[in-house]
C-alpha cells in the first residue's frame, strides 16, 4: 500500500513538475464545463416594441443586474451586473434608444444604449437628505428638443438632459420632516406635482414648472388623523392615502386648494379585517388596498366617490397602466388558483368588461405571481393583443401570449445560498445489446473522425461534427451513477425558498421544489433559508433508502426567530417531512455520527444556548449520550468580540421535559480588546476534508509533521479604525492580527501582527494550513500570506532504531489537552487583484496536490497550485529542494491566464465557489455561483489516473493493428528464410 | 519628529474632509481606459468588448463603467490613498495607487502598483493582454514519435530491423554455439512461441 501510493506520489509529482499549469484548448470549452447566465428577481421591466425590429424589455432585478432580453426567447442580449451596493431604484427608456437606470439611493444615473449596452453617459446626483427615490421619463416634455428626465432623490428634484446627462435645473424640498410620496407628471403639461407629508399629519403639495424648476405653487393642508405608509395616485390631480389608524381611506384633490374626502373602510366592505395597506398602481381611478390576506380592488369614480369592484382572498398582482388607444388605458390583473393563474386585461374606465381572460396552467412549485408587466401588440385582425411578462414566487421569469408560456427563465439560481451534492442512483438495469451495437459503431466513427482531426486531415465540417458529438455525449447527463463519480446533482437552495437539483454534466434542472416552510406564510411573514446539510446518505446498510437533504430555515431576521426544517428526497424532489420548531436556530453542528439508516445526527444550538438533537429517535439519543463528552463547538460574537468554547452538560433542566434538549456549559473565552481588535473574518477546516497523510518528506529525507486537527479555528482582526473601506485610514494606524486558535482548549497556537494591513480577509483552511487574502497598506497592494502549523513531538520518530525497539511514541494517544507542541511557518506575497472568496480543491483520498481557487473582482476563478504559496520557498532552492518541487521565491504571485478555470467566461456576482471531490482521485468537481453559475472539472496535478477523453483509441487500435501485421510479416518472411537455409 | 508631522497633517486633513462632506461633495477622480487597437485579437475572438469594462474602487466600494470614449469618473470621493483596478476580459490590468489631496483639490497622482511606474495622467493601458486557452500546436512527426505509442512503434522497428543485423554481424561459430546451447538448455525462442514454430 504504502509502495503504491509512494509511486502514485512519485508520478503525479513527475507530472506535476512536468506541467505546472493546467490549461485548456478553445476547443475543449464546453466539453466538461458548463456556464448559465441569470438576472436575479425582476424588479421593474419596461418594454420596447417598435412596429418594426426585434421586441425586447429591459428589466432591472433585486441582484442589481440590468438587462435586456429578447421577448421572443428570453435569451440575454446585454446584462450589465451592477456594484453590490448600487441598488437600482428605477428604470425606463429615454429617446427610445436610452436605458435609463437610477441606482445607489437616487445618487447615480447613467443611461445605456440600448442595442448594445455601451454605457452613453453618468452623473451623480447629491442632495440635502435621504429620501425615496423616484425616476420619471416623461416622453412628450422637452427643453429646447430636448427630452427631460425627472429624478426626485435625496430630497432633491432635478431635471437631466436625455442626451448627456447635464442637470439642467434642481430644486430642494429641504422642509425638516417633509417625506416626499409621489412625484406626479399630468401628462400634456409642462407641471410637475411634488405630493408629501410633513410632520405626519401635514399634506404638503408643490407645483412646479418642469421647464425651468421654478415653484409655481405650493400647498399645505392638515389632517388631524395623520398618514400611514403610501399614497397611490389616482387622477392627475388625486391621490388617495390612508390615516395613521390604516382603517380610513382618504382621497386628496389638490386641483384647486387641498381637500380631503374620508371614507371609512368599514362603509365599503362589511366585515372589517383590521389596518389596511396600499398597494400602489399607476391606473387612472383605479387603486387596491390589502388587508391581511384580503385584497379589495377599488375605483375612484369621477366625483371621488370610492367603490369596491373587487374583494377576494386571492393574492393579486396589478400592472401599471398601458396606454392602448387614443385617452386609454388598460391593465392587467393575475391571480393564482389551484393549478391555474387567472390573467384578466382590463380597460381603465370600464371594469365591467374584459379585454382578455386567460387561464394559464402553471407549475404548483412556481408559487403565486408577484409582479406582472404587460404589453400590447396588434394582431393581424387589427385587434389588440396582449402579452404578460409575469415574476413568480420562486423568482422566474414567464412571458405568457395567448393563453400560453412562451418561456420561462428560473432567474431564481441568480440568489443561491446553499449547495449541496447528491449521487445519482446506481444504474440497475443492464443496457440492450442493440443499444451497445449501435454504439460501438459510431464510437468507431467518431474515433475515426478525431483521428483525422489530429492528423489535420478534417475538413471543416468533421471539425463541426467533432465538436458537436463532444459537446452531446449523451453519456454524462445521465440519471446514473458513473464510475468516475463525474454525475452527482448539486442541490441547491435559492432566496426564494426553493429547492433545486441541478445535473453536474449539463446542468439541466433535475428537479425542484418550492418549501413550503420556507414560504410567507400567516405564522412567518418573513421566511429566511439558511443552511444545507446531508441528511442521510445511503452507504453500506441503507442502500435501498433514498439519499435526502435537510434544509433549514428561520422565521425573521431575529437571531431568536422559530426555526423550521425540512427533509427532502434528492432522487424523487419531493419533501419527505417537516417540522417548524418552537426554538431557534443559531448554529447547526453536523455530527460525524450516523444511526442504522445512516442518518446524520445534527445539533441545533439555541438563542438560549439549550442544543437540540435531531432526529428525535431514540436510538439516536442513545448514540449521541455515549459521545456526549465528546462534543465541543465554539461561538463568534462578532460585535463583542469574543470567541467561546462549549461542551454539553446533559438533559436540560426546569422546562418541560424534552428527550432530545440538551443544556451546555461553557469552557472558555478569548476577549479580543474591543478599542484595538474587531473581528472581520473567521475560518475552520470543512469537515469532510481527507487528509492522506500527515507526515511530509521533504528534500534530505527529512520528515515533517503536519499538525492535523479538525478543531482548529483561523481567526482574523483589524485595528477599529482599519474596519472601513481602503483609503479611509493610514498605515500608521491600522494592522491585521491573525490567530490559530484549538476550539476545544481555547488555546491560541500562533498569533501573528501584520502592521499597515487591514481588510477585507478572505481565508482558507486545509490540512495543516491557512492562506488568507488582505490589504498592505504601506506597500498599497494586496497580499497572500500562508501559515502552516507542524506538530513538532513526532518530529523525533525518524530514528529507525526507535522504531524498532519501540521507544517511539506513534501509539500515544492524542489529545488536545495534552499541550501541542507545534511549530508555524509562514510566509506573505503579493496580489494583484482584489478577490472576492477563496476556495481549495479536493479529492477524495486527499492524494492530489492541492490548489487555490481564487474568486477575483472581475467574477473569474483563478487557480492557484499551493505550491507557490510553500513558506519553505527560498530565493535560491537547492538542488534537493527543486527536486522537490520548491518554486523559487518571487514577491508576487504569478497570474497565468491559462489558470483561469473559468477561461473567457465571467460568472458574474460571483458569491462562492464549492469543490466537491469526485470518486477519481485525481479530479475534482467545482461550482461557482453568483448571478451566473459556472461548473467545471479540475485535475489540480492532471488526470494521472485516467486517459483523457482526448486520448486517441483510433489511434492505439492502427498500432496494434499494424504491429500484430508487422509480427505476421516478419514471421513469414523468417520462415521463408529458415526454408531456405534448410534447402541450402 | 516626523510621524508627529505626519500626525499634524493627518488631523488637518480629517478636518478639511468634515469641512469638504459637510458641503456634500468629495473630490473627483476622472481617468481613462485606453486599449490598444490590434492587441488580443490575434488567436481567437476578443471576447470583451468596452461595454463589459468594469473599473472598480477599492475593492468593490463603487464599480462605473466607461463611456463610449473610453473615459471614468468617480464622483464624491474622500480624500486619501485609493485603488483603482479595471476588470477586463483579455486584458492583465494593474491596479493602480490613486493619491487625492486635499490641500490642493484636483491633483491625483497616480501609479501602477505592479511595477511601481509613476503616471502623468490617469491612463490606464492593460499591461498584457491574456490568452484563457492553449494554443493547440499543429500535427508534428515528431508528436507521434514521442507519443507512447509512437515509442512502441519505434522499438518493433528496432527490433525488426537492427537485430537481425546484429545477428548477422556475429561470427556464425559463435551464433551456432549459442542457438545449440539454448536448445539444450530448453529457452523457448520466439520462433518457438509463435505458432508452427515448435516444430524445428
Amino acid at each position: 500500500m504504502a509502495i503504491r501510493s509512494f509511486l502514485i506520489l512519485f508520478i503525479l509529482f513527475f507530472f506535476s513538475s512536468l506541467n505546472p499549469i493546467l490549461s485548456l484548448y478553445e476547443d475543449q470549452v464546453g466539453l466538461v464545463d458548463w456556464h448559465q447566465q441569470y438576472l436575479g428577481k425582476v424588479k421593474q421591466a419596461v418594454f420596447h416594441t417598435h412596429k418594426t425590429g426585434r421586441k425586447r424589455v429591459v428589466v432591472s432585478t433585486e441582484e442589481n443586474v440590468v438587462a435586456l432580453l429578447d421577448l421572443r426567447q428570453g435569451e440575454i442580449f446585454w446584462r450589465h451586473v451592477l456594484g453590490s451596493n448600487d441598488v437600482i431604484d428605477g428604470i425606463d427608456i429615454a429617446l427610445g434608444k436610452y436605458v435609463i437606470t437610477l441606482s445607489s439611493g437616487g445618487s447615480i444615473l447613467r443611461a445605456w444604449n440600448l442595442p448594445d449596452g455601451q454605457m452613453v453617459w453618468e452623473s451623480s446626483l447629491r442632495g440635502p437628505k435621504h429620501s425615496k427615490s423616484l425616476l420619471l421619463v416623461p416622453t412628450n416634455l422637452k427643453i429646447e428638443k430636448d427630452n427631460i428626465v425627472i429624478i426626485f432623490s435625496n430630497g432633491r428634484l432635478n431635471a437631466v438632459s436625455c442626451i448627456d446627462g447635464e442637470v439642467l435645473w434642481e430644486k430642494d424640498f429641504e422642509g425638516e420632516s417633509l417625506e416626499v410620496q409621489q412625484v406626479i407628471q399630468p401628462p400634456g403639461s409642462n407641471l410637475i406635482y411634488v405630493v408629501g407629508f410633513a410632520s405626519s399629519s401635514l399634506f404638503e403639495m408643490y407645483q412646479i414648472n418642469a421647464l425651468n424648476g421654478e415653484l409655481l405653487k405650493h400647498e399645505s393642508a392638515a389632517f388631524s388623523g395623520g398618514f400611514l405608509g403610501e399614497v397611490s395616485p389616482v387622477f392627475s390631480e388625486t391621490v388617495v392615502a390612508l390615516d395613521s389608524t390604516g382603517l380610513i381611506l382618504l382621497t386628496v384633490s389638490f386641483q384647486n386648494g387641498i381637500s380631503f374626502q374620508q371614507t371609512p373602510i368599514s362603509n365599503l366592505v362589511k366585515d372589517s379585517f383590521g389596518p389596511a395597506k396600499i398597494i400602489p398602481s399607476s391606473v387612472t381611478g383605479i387603486f387596491a388596498i390589502k388587508m391581511n390576506a384580503v385584497t379589495i380592488v377599488i375605483r375612484v369614480t369621477d366625483e371621488n366617490k370610492l367603490e369596491v369592484v373587487e374583494k377576494t382572498n386571492h393574492e393579486t398582482s396589478i400592472s401599471d397602466a398601458l396606454p392602448v388607444s387614443e385617452g386609454q388605458q388598460a391593465f392587467a390583473l393575475v391571480q393564482r388558483a389551484g393549478p391555474e393563474i387567472h390573467l384578466r386585461v382590463k380597460l381603465a374606465h370600464n371594469w365591467d368588461d374584459n379585454l382578455l381572460k386567460e387561464s394559464v396552467k402553471m407549475d404548483q412549485h412556481r408559487g403565486l405571481v408577484h409582479k406582472i408587466y404587460i404589453n400590447n401588440y396588434i394582431r393581424t385582425d387589427k385587434s389588440y393583443g396582449f402579452r404578460a411578462l409575469i415574476v413568480m414566487e420562486d423568482h422566474s421569469l414567464l412571458l405568457l401570449q395567448q393563453g400560453e408560456i412562451v418561456w420561462s427563465r428560473e432567474d431564481g439560481l441568480a440568489s443561491i445560498i446553499d449547495v449541496t451534492t447528491s449521487e445519482l442512483p446506481v444504474e440497475r438495469d443492464g443496457v440492450s445489446v442493440a443499444k451497445v451495437e449501435h454504439n460501438l459503431f459510431e464510437w468507431l466513427k467518431g474515433h475515426m473522425l478525431k483521428l483525422k482531426g489530429t492528423l489535420m486531415l478534417a475538413s471543416p465540417q468533421d471539425i463541426a461534427a467533432i465538436q458537436s458529438m463532444r459537446l452531446k455525449n449523451s453519456e454524462k447527463s445521465k440519471m446514473t451513477r458513473d464510475h468516475n463519480g463525474f454525475r452527482k446533482l448539486l442541490i441547491v437552495l435559492t432566496r426564494a425558498g426553493k429547492l433545486f437539483a441541478l445535473h453536474t454534466g449539463d446542468g439541466h434542472i433535475v428537479w425542484s421544489y418550492l418549501l413550503q416552510s420556507l414560504q410567507k406564510s400567516k405564522v412567518c411573514q418573513h421566511p429566511i433559508g439558511l443552511n444545507l446539510y446531508k441528511w442521510q446518505v445511503p452507504h453500506h446498510h441503507a442502500m435501498d433508502e433514498n439519499p435526502s437533504v435537510l434544509v433549514i430555515g428561520k422565521c425573521g431576521p431575529s437571531s431568536d426567530a422559530p426555526g423550521a426544517l425540512s427533509f427532502v428526497d434528492t432522487y424523487t424532489g419531493k419533501e419527505l417531512s417537516s417540522l417548524s420548531l418552537v426554538h431557534s436556530v443559531a448554529q447547526v453542528i453536523p455530527l460525524p455520527y450516523t444511526d442504522s439508516t445512516e442518518q446524520r445526527l445534527h445539533l441545533l444550538i439555541d438563542a438560549d444556548k439549550h442544543a437540540h438533537l435531531y432526529p428525535k429517535t431514540p436510538e439516536a439519543i442513545s448514540i449521541f449520550e455515549r459521545e456526549l463528552s465528546n462534543i465541543y463547538w465554539y461561538s463568534v460574537e462578532d460585535d463583542n468580540g469574543i470567541i467561546k468554547g462549549h461542551a454539553l452538560r446533559g438533559k436540560c433542566t426546569g422546562e418541560v421535559a424534552d428527550e432530545v434538549c440538551f443544556d451546555t456549559r461553557e469552557l472558555w473565552s478569548i476577549v479580543f480588546p474591543s478599542e484595538s481588535e474587531k473581528i472581520i473574518a473567521t475560518v475552520t477546516r470543512k469537515l469532510n476534508e481527507v487528509v492522506h497523510t500527515q507526515a511530509k518528506v521533504i528534500a534530505d529525507q527529512e520528515v515533517m509533521y503536519k499538525y492535523i486537527s479538525r478543531n482548529l479555528l483561523f481567526v482574523a482582526t483589524v485595528a477599529l479604525k482599519g474596519s472601513g473601506e481602503i483609503g479611509s485610514v493610514t498605515p500608521e494606524e491600522s494592522w491585521l492580527v491573525a490567530y490559530l486558535i484549538d476550539t476545544v482548549t481555547g488555546r491560541i497556537l500562533h498569533r501573528v501582527t501584520h502592521h499597515g494591513s487591514q481588510g477585507p480577509v478572505h481565508a482558507v483552511f486545509s490540512e495543516n494550513w491557512v492562506v488568507y487574502h488582505y490589504f498592505n497598506l504601506k506597500a498599497h497592494r494586496y497580499e497572500m500570506s500562508v501559515i502552516e502549523i507542524y506538530d513538532q513531538s513526532r518530529a523525533d520518530n525518524k530514528d529507525v532504531w526507535k522504531l524498532v525497539l519501540g521507544k517511539h511514541n506513534l501509539t500515544s494517544p492524542i489529545s488536545l489537552y495534552s499541550r501541542p507542541d507545534v511549530i508555524t511557518k509562514s510566509q506573505s506575497y503579493f496580489f494583484t487583484h482584489s478577490v472576492k472568496t477563496i476556495a481549495v480543491t479536493s479529492t477524495t483520498k486527499g492524494i492530489t496536490s492541492k490548489q487555490l481557487l481564487i474568486g477575483t473582482i472581475g467574477d473569474q476563478v483563478l487557480a492557484l497550485d499551493k505550491r507557490f504559496l510553500d513558506p519553505r520557498r527560498t530565493v535560491n532552492p537547492t538542488q534537493a529542494e527543486k527536486e522537490e518541487g520548491i518554486i523559487p521565491l518571487t514577491d508576487s504571485l504569478p497570474i497565468i491566464p491559462q489558470s483561469y478555470v473559468t477561461h473567457a467566461l465571467r460568472v458574474e456576482g460571483l458569491r462562492g465557489i464549492i469543490t466537491v471531490p469526485a470518486k477519481l482521485e485525481s479530479t475534482t468537481l467545482v461550482f461557482a455561483h453568483g448571478v451566473d453559475l459556472f461548473f467545471t472539472q479540475l485535475a489540480p496535478s492532471r488526470t494521472y489516473d485516467s486517459l483523457t477523453d482526448d486520448f486517441n483509441y483510433a489511434l492505439l487500435l492502427i498500432t496494434i493493428v499494424a504491429l500484430v501485421a508487422a509480427i505476421s510479416l516478419t514471421w513469414t518472411l523468417s520462415e521463408r528464410k529458415e526454408l531456405q537455409e534448410n534447402w541450402r | 519628529m516626523a510621524p508627529i508631522a505626519r500626525l499634524l497633517l493627518l488631523a488637518l486633513l480629517s478636518t478639511a474632509l468634515t469641512i469638504s462632506s459637510g458641503s456634500g461633495d468629495g473630490y473627483t477622480i476622472n481617468g481613462r481606459v485606453k486599449i490598444p487597437q490590434g492587441l488580443g485579437t490575434k488567436g481567437f475572438a476578443l471576447p470583451g468588448k468596452t461595454s463589459n469594462v468594469k473599473v472598480i474602487l477599492n475593492g468593490g466600494q463603487i464599480v462605473t463603467y466607461l463611456r463610449p470614449d473610453g473615459y471614468f469618473l468617480f464622483q464624491n470621493i474622500p480624500a486619501g490613498t485609493h485603488l483603482i483596478e479595471v476588470a477586463a476580459i483579455g486584458y492583465f490590468f494593474s491596479p493602480v495607487r490613486v493619491d487625492v489631496s486635499a490641500r490642493n483639490p484636483g491633483k491625483v497622482q497616480a501609479a501602477l502598483t505592479e511595477n511601481r511606474r509613476g503616471l502623468s495622467e490617469l491612463v490606464l493601458e492593460p499591461l498584457r493582454d491574456e490568452q484563457y486557452y492553449e494554443i493547440r500546436e499543429p500535427f508534428s512527426i515528431m508528436s507521434v514519435v514521442k507519443s507512447p505509442m509512437g515509442l512502441m512503434v519505434g522499438f518493433m522497428l528496432v527490433v525488426v530491423f537492427l537485430m537481425p543485423k546484429l545477428v548477422e554481424n556475429m561470427d556464425p561459430e559463435e551464433m551456432r554455439r549459442a542457438q545449440e546451447e539454448m536448445r539444450n538448455q530448453g529457452v523457448p525462442s520466439l520462433a518457438s512461441l509463435l505458432p508452427g514454430g515448435g516444430r524445428n
